[in-house]
């Protein structure tokens, strides 16, 4: 379970966020600049909080300045905005980047469903400026499952997409989570894809939580 | 013809590019994408050279390498060790010269990148080291190899900072660019013009070779931006 409890000054406004996730789609709704990924980069560990608590199944991530674990220690797993595939590495590379040298049996296994259920088996060879949009969404999602992850955060993972690439992707996700059982975390300002996505649906507002509304379409879909 | 003043000059120039690459890439890569007070002191005081007449460089390096100076007496007294009047001192007057071009390529190059690729990289395990080895250093490499040619090139070619602390002597210290001042000065207009040849071709094909590739490279990123 994930428990996030943090404030943090932000240049217009503080943030000021409590929430609980199991192991369900959160979605983090609100307009651009309401400090919906300031949230994410707090939980990975890249910016730190000002005060308050992250905990992911009772390891503790943050409890003070004093006492915040190093973003490589997390285990998080993290879908950038832009995807942020590192250019000068192939897909294979960018996938195994976080592996360690001596790949297990079920590590191998784990690679290996992925690039099926993704279907990007056949663009490992290839570069980042080589693939489409969709397949580099695709790529950065199976490169942030291959650490096997206790948390995947996920920023507008679908914002840089055409229409139907984006229905696409959106029931992907929903697979994917239904296979992985972690808690995902993901920052849309789309109202119909948080309700496509999310099992619960949190509003922000200038950092504060002001709402939360369970996903409608859900249920109708998965089952 | 003695060829000593050529090769004493690709030697300074090597070991004093090798020098400030690790300097500059050091420092460029700890000040980038940092906030702290007094940064643009630090910066300003590094890129001063560059602005500087290489007579004052070289003035400040004999207040301080000289017989008398704060260094040059300590390590004269604690090592037996002379720096004036050698080819260290012509290495020391390249490096404090050519080190602004080396720090602003690298500082440009490092501040360029996309910090969420090293952001990236942090979430799947990747240490600090890692992350520069791997993501920072191959990225910026453009940059930093555009430093390193424009380091050398400014090697080969110092003269006043290095005439201050190393002097004119023939065999040890007479480098191209001094070769050429003493041979004009004694009226050996001949040895003076075979020098100038061979330096402006030294030159000349560093930053010919130095455009071709960056053009290239730029072809390759604009490619990769579709």
């Amino acid at each position: 379970m994930l428990d996030v409890s943090i404030r943090k000054r932000l240049n217009h406004f503080e943030l000021d966020v409590s929430f609980q996730a199991h192991n369900e789609i959160i979605v983090l709704a609100g307009s651009s600049g309401a400090g919906k990924t300031s949230i994410l980069q707090a939980i990975a560990g890249l910016t730190e909080p000002d005060s308050g608590i992250i905990t992911l199944n009772g390891k503790s991530f943050f409890s003070g300045k004093k006492n915040s674990l190093p973003a490589r220690s997390r285990n998080i797993g993290y879908l950038f905005q832009d995807y942020a595939l590192f250019p000068h590495m192939t897909v294979e590379r960018n996938i195994y980047y976080g592996l360690h040298k001596q790949t297990t049996a079920t590590t191998g296994f784990i690679i290996e469903q992925l690039l099926t259920v993704l279907g990007i088996s056949h663009l490992l060879d290839k570069y980042p400026h080589q693939i489409s949009g969709g397949e580099k969404q695709r790529v950065a999602l199976a490169r942030a499952l291959a650490t096997e992850p206790d948390l995947l955060l996920l920023d507008e993972p679908l914002s840089a997409l055409d229409e139907e690439t984006r229905e696409e992707c959106q029931d992907e996700l929903l697979r994917l989570h239904e296979l992985w059982k972690i808690p995902f975390l993901i920052v849309t300002h789309s109202r119909s894809e948080a309700e496509k996505l999310g099992d619960r649906v949190l509003h922000l507002k200038k950092g504060l939580l002001v709402n939360e509304s369970r996903g409608t379409m859900k249920e109708t879909l998965v089952h | 013809m003695n060829l000593s003043p050529l090769l004493l000059s690709v030697k300074v120039a090597v070991i004093s590019t090798a020098i400030v690459f690790v300097l500059g890439v050091f420092l460029a890569h700890l000040f980038s994408k940092r906030q702290f007070f007094g940064k643009s002191i630090f910066e300003s005081l590094f890129l001063l050279p560059l602005v500087l007449p290489p007579t004052v460089v070289g003035f400040g390096l004999l207040i301080l390498f000289g017989k008398k100076g704060w260094i040059g007496s300590w390590l004269l007294e604690t090592f037996d060790i002379q720096i004036v009047f050698t080819w260290t001192a012509a290495v020391i007057a390249s490096v404090v010269v050519s080190f602004p071009l080396m720090y602003q390529s690298a500082a440009a190059a490092f501040d360029s990148l996309d910090n969420k690729l090293g952001d990236a990289a942090r979430t799947m395990g990747a240490s600090e080291w890692r992350v520069f080895r791997t993501i920072t250093f191959p990225l910026a490499w453009p940059g930093l190899l555009a430093g390193l040619v424009l380091s050398f090139a400014r090697g080969l070619g110092e003269f006043g900072a290095t005439l201050m602390l190393a002097g004119y002597i023939p065999g040890k210290t007479d480098t191209i660019p001094m070769a050429i001042y003493f041979a004009v000065e004694a009226g050996k207009m001949e040895k003076a013009t075979f020098w100038v040849v061979i330096i402006t071709a030294l030159g000349f094909s560093t930053i010919l070779w130095l455009n071709w590739w960056s053009k290239r490279n730029l072809r390759r990123f604009a490619s990769e931006k579709r």
